[in-house]
């Protein structure tokens, strides 16, 4: 059986960086070269320096997918909320999406969009569609009957009570969908280096890093904490969006 | 700027060669005449992913379906259930992969646990949410003509779960399927062998490990659901209607 990465490759890795070490810090060995240790300071304070742009561009990624992600789930909830028939097509089309692997995801779209920053944010606002499809029209069918009957009664169109009764209520699942939505972006959005889209994902991905303990720990770390950071922001927003209830569309 | 030397990438001329890869064997441009690809190496691939990622969900749905009921029944441990769900979907898989490799090293068990820490958070705050949003009326009816607590949890609350379950284990599965791509990182040759081995297999190995990644994965979405469908109560089932 061929295993091309476990065999080939590796062996090669340690090479590149231990040569790479040898060459910057001179005489003494670094602490990544002896072997054995899981987290390498020296190393980490003095090249913590190259994962500023990366981190700058998972936070790019991120943010430009889930809101593309956002508006185009908002506009297909909207329909589906009118036109009921294209309720259960639009859930398993966004699903189907969902499943895919990312990877698989980003290397089918080379071929169509080539290696670029554009391929990632297609693939990684795709896999939002479901979260947020779901959430908003959960949202909306959790509004009670009562609240939509007080507002008809009140001789509110159609459209205004989707905008000034409906869509209000719903914020509660809305928000708890872009925060799901956003926190799986910024995990996934690790696998762009496989569409050539930069992010976090090149300083794991790397010859010289992927054996390499430091390095993958200091960008998995800041992709977690970006990740539970976003997490934090919209669980405060949920709040101040909606002092009428707690916490309860999380599990959505 | 950055002095490390990126691993290189393909360039991909179409999906054709992707197709000719999967059915017929080719030679390698790199292995120096040695056969690759091919549907019984496809095959061969493919089972290795489905044997590690049902694996990997047998572990998870043993551990975190009886967490998830108990919690649930007693109601109490929402913030541990669902911040486990939310720390679950942070942590970053291609991370945690190659620090599996890094530090504790390859092999099947390894990837299987990995995978499992993986599939845990979404099946144990879905169950944890499908058992709490049981039916209140119905448990209390339940306690009322005489079933212990025991077969409360097993008759009315986990069938009226199941859906919530369902989905959390869909959830897992996509997640575990996605990882188990880069199993060959820890050295657990997948189809994502073709994908990341494209000093092997060239680059239409590498399409046509996406391909046929992206069919396996849909193959378990369908069958999940087509299973949630069996195992929800017909109850349940018109209730939804």
């Amino acid at each position: 059986m061929i295993s091309s990465l476990a065999t080939m490759p590796l062996a090669a890795v340690g090479e590149v960086g231990e040569s790479f070490f040898h060459k910057r810090t001179g005489e003494t060995l670094p602490c990544q070269a002896r072997g054995g240790h899981l987290f390498c300071w020296d190393w980490a304070t003095e090249n913590i320096h190259r994962f500023g742009t990366p981190t700058l561009q998972q936070l790019e990624l991120t943010l430009i997918s889930v809101l593309i992600g956002f508006a185009i789930a908002f506009a297909l909830a909207l329909l589906a909320h009118r036109y009921r028939l294209l309720q259960w097509p639009l859930l398993a089309g966004t699903g189907i999406l969902f499943a895919i692997p990312s990877i698989a995801f980003f290397l089918l779209l080379l071929p169509i969009t080539g290696r670029s920053r554009e391929t990632a944010i297609i693939a990684l606002s795709a896999y939002t569609l479901q979260i947020i499809y779901r959430n908003v029209m959960q949202g909306l069918a959790n509004v009670p009957d009562s609240a939509k009957q007080a507002a008809r009664g009140m001789g509110l169109t159609e459209r205004q009570i989707l905008w000034k009764v409906e869509l209000p209520l719903a914020i509660p699942e809305i928000v708890g969908g872009l925060r799901i939505a956003t926190v799986s972006t910024v995990a996934i959005a690790t696998l762009a280096v496989f569409a050539g889209g930069g992010g976090l994902g090149t300083q794991i991905y790397n010859s010289a890093n992927l054996s390499f303990p430091t390095a993958i720990i200091i960008a998995g770390g800041i992709a977690m904490a970006m990740a539970l950071a976003f997490d934090a922001v919209f669980l405060t927003v949920q709040r101040f969006a909606t002092p009428w209830r707690r916490v309860e569309a999380e599990a959505a | 700027m950055n002095a490390l030397a990126a691993i290189p990438y393909p360039v991909f001329a179409g999906f054709t060669g992707a197709f000719e890869f999967i059915f017929s064997k080719q030679e390698s441009s790199v292995t120096g005449g040695k056969k690759v690809g091919g549907i019984e190496q496809v095959l061969e691939l493919a089972w290795t992913q489905t044997y590690v990622s049902l694996l990997a969900l047998a572990l998870a749905l043993v551990i975190a379906v009886p967490i998830g009921l108990y919690f649930g029944h007693r109601g109490t441990g929402e913030l541990l259930a669902v911040g486990i769900g939310n720390a679950g979907r942070a942590v970053p898989e291609l991370a945690l992969i190659a620090l599996i490799a890094a530090v504790i090293g390859v092999g099947i068990p390894v990837l299987t646990i990995a995978l499992a820490v993986l599939g845990i958070p979404p099946i144990l705050t879905n169950t944890f949410v499908g058992v709490q949003q049981a039916d209140r009326s119905a448990v209390t009816a339940a306690r009322g003509v005489g079933m212990t607590e025991f077969e409360i949890l097993r008759k009315v609350e986990l069938p009226m779960a199941v859906p919530g379950i369902m989905t959390g284990v869909r959830g897992a599965m996509v997640n575990i399927v996605a990882t188990a791509t880069i199993a060959p990182l820890v050295g657990v040759v997948t189809l994502g062998d073709f994908i990341l081995g494209e000093n092997v297999y060239g680059t239409n190995g590498v399409l046509a490990g996406a391909i046929c990644t992206a069919i396996l994965a849909l193959i378990f979405e369908f069958a999940l659901a087509g299973l949630q469908r069996q195992l929800t109560s017909k109850g349940l089932r018109l209730q939804a209607q």
